[in-house]
């Protein structure tokens, strides 16, 4: 494996998303709801400005837990087959560049654009919010921030096998937006629906375990477990025992998470 | 392989060599069989119809898609092979409706693919000077012309001096002066010594340009060698086209009768004649016989189309 090849496709990906102001526009996104959460997320009691660190971070996982899996779905799905749909992927593997190495390169490409994008984004906010938190809040809010930076990269790694797998950008993109709803919409209300259905006599001790099936999950309860006030306000994530809980290992399943679709899609590429 | 470090520019050594090559998708056996020996130094033509399977062996030459049965030898070495790299890096390759990057310039394209060859692009804008965009060095590959697309490729091309250049189809998009100045520059680069393989349907332009070729049909290579050489083992028949001083028809026609002609079809001002090879001098000396009542006499050997369709029908 050459580090300069994979580099130069990271590069290239990642520079023609700051030049065609993707960064910029979803930074920009990031931020303006960021803000308006912390600020008038308590509007409908009433009440508008800065309330508290925890209560804004629960608001903004519920917030991000949708919005990047999408973006980083539709940032990723076309990395492999839109190459190839283009007609311009037969000249990239003519280079001195294993397929291995290009998959990589487009990866962490993408994964630098969105992770910039990311920390820019709620950075900005971090830095307007920083007057009113104390280094406990602020500690919380920057693992709110890495563990989105880790969601988006999990997500993107599941876009990026789409890209290797579909046959054409099309049915990419139906997968990608399958994909976001299965994770994001279905998976726990399926969980949900198979305690109800057995009336928790199936599942009710695989639940937890269950839930890290799910990088969206994972990040939920990254999140949630850290703050102890919020943690009686959800109900899913609170089933789950403080022994699986540590931000360690739930890091660790999450960079799993990034690891095994990139591993398939380089099986795959490499066929 | 017995093949003993020859010198670099031994014409007879075989820079690209395929032997026994076979691609097949299932029932579907797009190349079946194809020997191929492309010498040091030459511009080797690929012809055949769409399907015939030349793309599908460019792929494999280019160590794009694996083969099925057989082996690819490009400079004695396998282009998938551990030394993939190194193999690469004398290769130039312009694919067929090359796709560029529309965001990038023309410089900056160069550039990214001197980055994954390992060149330096210290002389790209010498580079697009040569295929003549100096002028758009500096605008994005959106605002160009087909043909100018074309051109950025073939510079992609040359980077890093490549040994050996695939070209596919490179003159689609092209204006006649620019199919010109490509053809210059491929003889220039034939000087140089480097090995061409280049495909393209349009015959007429080929047939002139080439040092040798193949023509391939439904996967197999139906001939292989010098267009002369082709027209000759094919033993297609000539035309000679002659213009009579008039009221000279019924004295030329009287001459010709004794001369095994395949064809004689009235013309305007004269005659068309077809013959056999065999008959062709026999025909010249009887119209050179005589004199002032034969105005004019065009010959037409067979073109690489009537080669072509011969072989492939």
């Amino acid at each position: 494996m050459e580090f300069s090849q994979i580099a130069t496709i990271a590069g290239k990906e990642f520079w023609d998303r700051i030049r065609n102001r993707w960064v910029l526009a979803v930074s920009l996104v990031f931020t303006v709801f960021a803000l308006s959460i912390a600020y008038f997320g308590a509007a409908q009691q009433g009440a508008v400005g800065f309330r508290s660190i925890e209560v804004t971070i629960a608001s903004l996982v519920s917030l991000v837990i949708y919005l990047i899996p999408l973006i980083a779905l539709l940032l990723g799905f076309d990395a492999i087959v839109g190459e190839r749909e283009r007609g311009s992927l037969d000249l990239l593997l003519s280079m001195p560049i294993t397929r291995g190495e290009l998959l990589l390169g487009k990866y962490l490409g993408l994964a630098g654009a969105l992770a910039f994008s990311t920390v820019v984004g709620f950075g900005l906010v971090g830095i307007v919010l920083s007057a009113q938190l104390d280094l406990n809040a602020l500690f919380h809010y920057f693992g709110f921030m890495l563990s989105s930076v880790l969601l988006g990269c999990a997500f993107l790694s599941l876009a990026v096998m789409l890209s290797v797998f579909a046959a054409d950008r099309t049915r990419a993109s139906g997968m990608a937006i399958a994909m976001w709803f299965f994770f994001v919409l279905v998976f726990d209300l399926l969980l949900l629906g198979v305690l109800v259905v057995t009336a928790g006599q199936w599942g009710g001790e695989a639940l937890p375990y269950m839930l890290l099936l799910n990088p969206a999950d994972v990040f939920r309860i990254l999140n949630i477990f850290s703050l102890e006030d919020v943690r009686t306000l959800y109900g899913l994530s609170t089933v789950f025992p403080p022994s699986l809980a540590r931000p360690w290992l739930l890091g660790l399943v999450m960079l799993a998470w990034i690891a095994a679709p990139l591993a398939i899609a380089s099986w795959r590429f490499r066929r | 392989m017995a093949d003993t470090s020859p010198a670099p520019n031994d014409a007879s050594r075989p820079v690209i060599l395929a032997r026994g090559v076979r691609k097949h998708y299932g029932a579907i056996h797009a190349v079946d069989g194809v020997d191929l020996d492309i010498r040091a130094g030459e511009l080797f033509g690929l012809i055949g119809h769409n399907g015939a399977g030349k793309s599908t062996m460019f792929k494999m030459m280019l160590g794009l898609i694996p083969l099925t049965a057989g082996e690819i030898r490009i400079d004695g070495a396998s282009v998938t092979g551990g030394d993939f790299r190194a193999v690469r890096r004398k290769v130039g390759y312009l694919p067929e409706n090359i796709v560029l990057y529309d965001n990038l310039n023309g410089l900056e394209t160069l550039q990214f693919f001197a980055r994954l060859k390992g060149v330096s692009s210290a002389d790209n804008p010498r580079l697009l000077e040569r295929v003549g965009l100096a002028h758009a060095a500096r605008r994005r590959v959106r605002e160009y012309s087909k043909g100018m697309r074309q051109r950025l490729g073939f510079a992609q091309a040359l980077l890093g001096r490549p040994r050996i250049l695939f070209l596919d189809e490179p003159t689609t998009g092209l204006d006649p002066e620019a199919i010109r100045g490509f053809y210059a520059i491929l003889r220039g680069l034939r000087e140089e010594g480097v090995t061409m393989v280049i495909t393209s349907h349009i015959l007429a332009e080929i047939q002139e340009r080439v040092d040798r070729l193949s023509i391939m049909a439904a996967g197999k290579v139906q001939a292989t060698g010098t267009v002369q050489a082709l027209r000759e083992s094919m033993d297609l028949p000539l035309w000679f086209e002659v213009r009579v001083a008039p009221g000279a028809l019924e004295t030329v026609r009287a001459a010709l009768a004794e001369l095994p002609l395949s064809a004689v079809e009235p013309r305007e001002d004269g005659l068309a004649l077809r013959c056999g090879r065999e008959a062709k001098m026999k025909v010249l000396a009887v119209l050179s016989s005589l004199g002032a009542q034969v105005r004019d006499l065009t010959m037409r050997e067979p073109s690489l189309e009537d080669v072509f369709f011969g072989f492939s029908d």
